[in-house]
C-alpha cells in the first residue's frame, strides 16, 4: 500500500559516520526516507537503530557525513537543530512523557513554546489529536493515571501536536504488556494510512508486512539490507538478516 | 523575667527570622545558578562551581564569617555587621542549595530533558517547564532541611557581635541569673521557628507528589 505520493526526499543521511569514543556506531549510512514513506529499521540489539534516528533528530551528534531534513542541512548550531526538531516528532519505548504534568498539559506545552501558538488554539489541537488516538477522555488525568498502553498513546498524540512532517519511532511497543501492543501499533497503523512519513524501529513484523515501504536491516552500524517487506521476508540475501529473521519469527 | 527581657529576646528573635530569609532567599537564587552552571555541560563552568562548593562545603561557617567580616576588611572591604553575614550567609547557603539542587536536576530522568529536546524545547523551557518542577519535588526534603539548619546556624552570627537570637539569650541570662528559665524560652522560640517548616515540608511533598499517584 505504498502512498508515497512524491519521490522527493523528506530525510536523506549521506555517508554518516558516529562513534561513542571509540565505538564505531554507526559506518558509513546512506538512507533516504522519501515523503509519506514508511520504513520499518530493523536488526540485532546494539546494531545502532537507536543511534541512526536519534541522529536525525540531533539528540545524537555525528562525526562525519551529511543529513538533511525537509531541505535544512543538520549542524550544531541551536537554530537549525530546533528548526529540524520542529518537524520531526520522535516517540519513545519508555514514553517520557512529564509526569507532573496533565495528559492535555502535555500536548500543549511545546506548540505554546515552540510555535507560539495560544493556549486556546493549542487545547483544540490537543483535543483533535487525543481524540484521534482513542484517549480524549482522559485529558485531565495524569501519566501515573493511565496504562502503558494509553501513555504510548498520549505520547504520539503529543507528538502529533506539533504537526511534523515526520514521526520516529523507537521501539514504541517494547516496554509494553503484550495485550496492549495492538492499541500503539493501531494507531501508528492508521497515521501510516492518513500518508504521514515514519521511521519506526521495531520488531514487530505484522506491521512491517501491513505499512512498511521499505524494511531496513542493520548490524554493526552498517545498513546491510533494504527491500520491501514482501522481498525481504520471503527472500532476505544477506546472512545475517536471514539468521535475524529466523531468530525474531522462533520467539513470535 | 519581665517584659523589657521578653522585648529584647523577640528582638533577637526577629533578626534570626530576617537572617534566615535573607539567606534563603539570596541563597535560594545563587543556589539555582550554581545548580544550573554545575549542569550545564560547559565544562568550565562545571568545574568553577565544583571548586565553589567544594570550598564552601569543606570549611565551616563560621571562619567563612570572620573572613567576610574581618579578613574583607584588610583589604579595604568594610561590612556592617549584619551585611557581611547576610553575605557570609548568602555565600554559604549557596554552595549548599547548589549542591543539593544539582543533585535533584540529575536525578530527573534522562529520557525527560531527551523528549523535551525533540519536542524542539529550548534550554530555558526545558529547564522551567519540565526539569526544575522535578527537580524540586526530589529535593523538597533536603532543602528542607537545609533552611532548619540555617535557620539554627544564625546563631553563628553572634561570633560578629550580631545580636540575634541566641545572643540575647545570652544576655539576658547574664542580667537576669536564670539561665535555665531564658534557654527554655528561647529554645522554644527556635522550636517554633523550625517545627512549622518541617511540617510545612512534609505537607508540600504530599501535595506535589499527589498527582503521579
Ligand atoms: N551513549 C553511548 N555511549 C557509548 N556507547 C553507546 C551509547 N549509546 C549506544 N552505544 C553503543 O552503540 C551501539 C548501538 O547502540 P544502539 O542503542 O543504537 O543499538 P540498537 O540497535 O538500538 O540496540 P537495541 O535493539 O538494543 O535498542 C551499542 O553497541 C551501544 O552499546
Ligand atoms: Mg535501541
Amino acid at each position: 500500500m505504498s502512498q508515497a505520493s512524491s519521490s522527493e526526499a523528506l530525510i536523506t543521511m549521506s555517508g554518516v559516520d558516529k562513534w561513542y569514543g571509540d565505538f564505531h556506531a554507526l559506518k558509513g549510512v546512506d538512507l533516504e526516507v522519501r515523503r509519506g514513506e514508511k520504513i520499518v529499521l530493523c536488526g540485532p540489539s546494539g546494531s545502532g537503530k537507536s543511534t541512526l534516528i536519534r541522529c536525525i533528530n540531533h539528540l545524537e551528534t555525528i562525526q562525519k557525513g551529511r543529513i538533511v531534513v525537509d531541505g535544512i542541512a543538520l549542524d550544531d548550531s541551536a537554530r537549525v537543530v530546533d528548526a529540524v526538531r520542529r518537524e520531526v516528532g520522535m516517540v519513545f519505548q519508555s514514553f517520557n512523557l512529564f509526569p507532573h504534568m496533565t495528559v492535555l498539559e502535555n500536548c500543549t506545552l511545546a506548540p505554546m513554546r515552540v510555535r507560539k501558538v495560544s493556549p486556546a488554539d493549542a487545547k483544540a489541537t490537543a483535543r483533535k489529536y487525543l481524540e484521534k488516538v482513542r484517549i480524549g477522555e482522559q485529558a485531565n488525568k495524569y501519566p501515573a493515571q493511565l496504562s502503558g498502553g494509553q501513555q504510548q498513546r498520549v505520547a504520539i498524540a503529543r507528538a502529533l501536536c506539533m504537526e511534523p512532517k515526520a514521526m520516529l519511532f523507537d521501539e514504541p511497543t517494547s516496554a509494553l504488556d503484550p495485550e496492549m501492543v495492538k492499541e500503539v501499533l493501531d494507531t501508528m497503523i492508521g497515521l501510516a494510512r492518513e500518508g504521514m512519513t515514519m521511521v519506526c524501529v521495531t520488531h514487530e513484523m505484522g506491521f512491517a508486512r501491513q505499512v512498511a515501504d521499505r524494511v531496513v536491516f542493520m548490524a554493526d552500524g552498517e545498513i546491510l539490507e533494504a527491500a520491501e517487506p514482501e522481498t525481504f521476508f520471503k527472500n532476505p540475501q544477506n546472512p545475517r538478516a536471514r539468521t535475524f529473521l529466523g531468530e525474531i519469527l522462533a520467539h513470535h | 523575667m519581665g517584659l523589657p527581657e521578653y522585648l529584647f529576646l523577640l528582638q533577637g528573635l526577629k533578626w534570626t527570622v530576617l537572617l534566615s530569609c535573607i539567606g534563603f532567599v539570596g541563597g535560594g537564587i545563587a543556589g539555582l545558578m550554581v545548580a544550573l552552571a554545575r549542569t550545564s555541560g560547559l565544562p568550565v563552568l562545571e568545574r568553577a562551581t565544583s571548586g565553589y562548593i567544594g570550598l564552601f562545603q569543606g570549611t565551616p561557617l563560621l571562619m567563612q564569617l570572620f573572613v567576610v567580616y574581618y579578613g574583607l576588611s584588610l583589604v579595604g572591604l568594610q561590612f556592617e555587621a549584619w551585611q557581611a553575614v547576610a553575605i557570609g550567609f548568602t555565600l554559604n547557603a549557596s554552595a549548599f542549595l547548589g549542591d543539593i539542587w544539582r543533585g535533584s536536576i540529575e536525578a530527573v530522568p534522562r529520557g525527560q530533558t531527551e523528549a523535551a529536546r525533540a519536542l524542539s524545547l529550548g534550554y530555558v523551557s526545558r529547564m522551567r517547564d519540565v526539569v526544575l518542577p522535578q527537580a524540586l519535588r526530589i529535593s523538597l526534603p533536603a532543602t528542607i532541611g537545609f533552611l532548619v539548619q540555617l535557620i539554627k546556624g544564625t546563631s553563628l552570627a553572634s561570633i560578629v557581635g550580631f545580636t540575634e537570637l541566641a545572643r540575647a539569650d545570652n544576655i539576658v541570662s547574664n542580667q537576669i541569673f536564670k539561665p535555665l528559665l531564658v534557654f527554655g524560652v528561647v529554645g522554644a522560640m527556635y522550636f517554633a521557628l523550625c517545627w512549622p517548616l518541617s511540617l510545612f515540608g512534609s505537607w508540600l511533598e504530599r501535595r506535589l507528589a499527589a498527582p503521579t499517584r
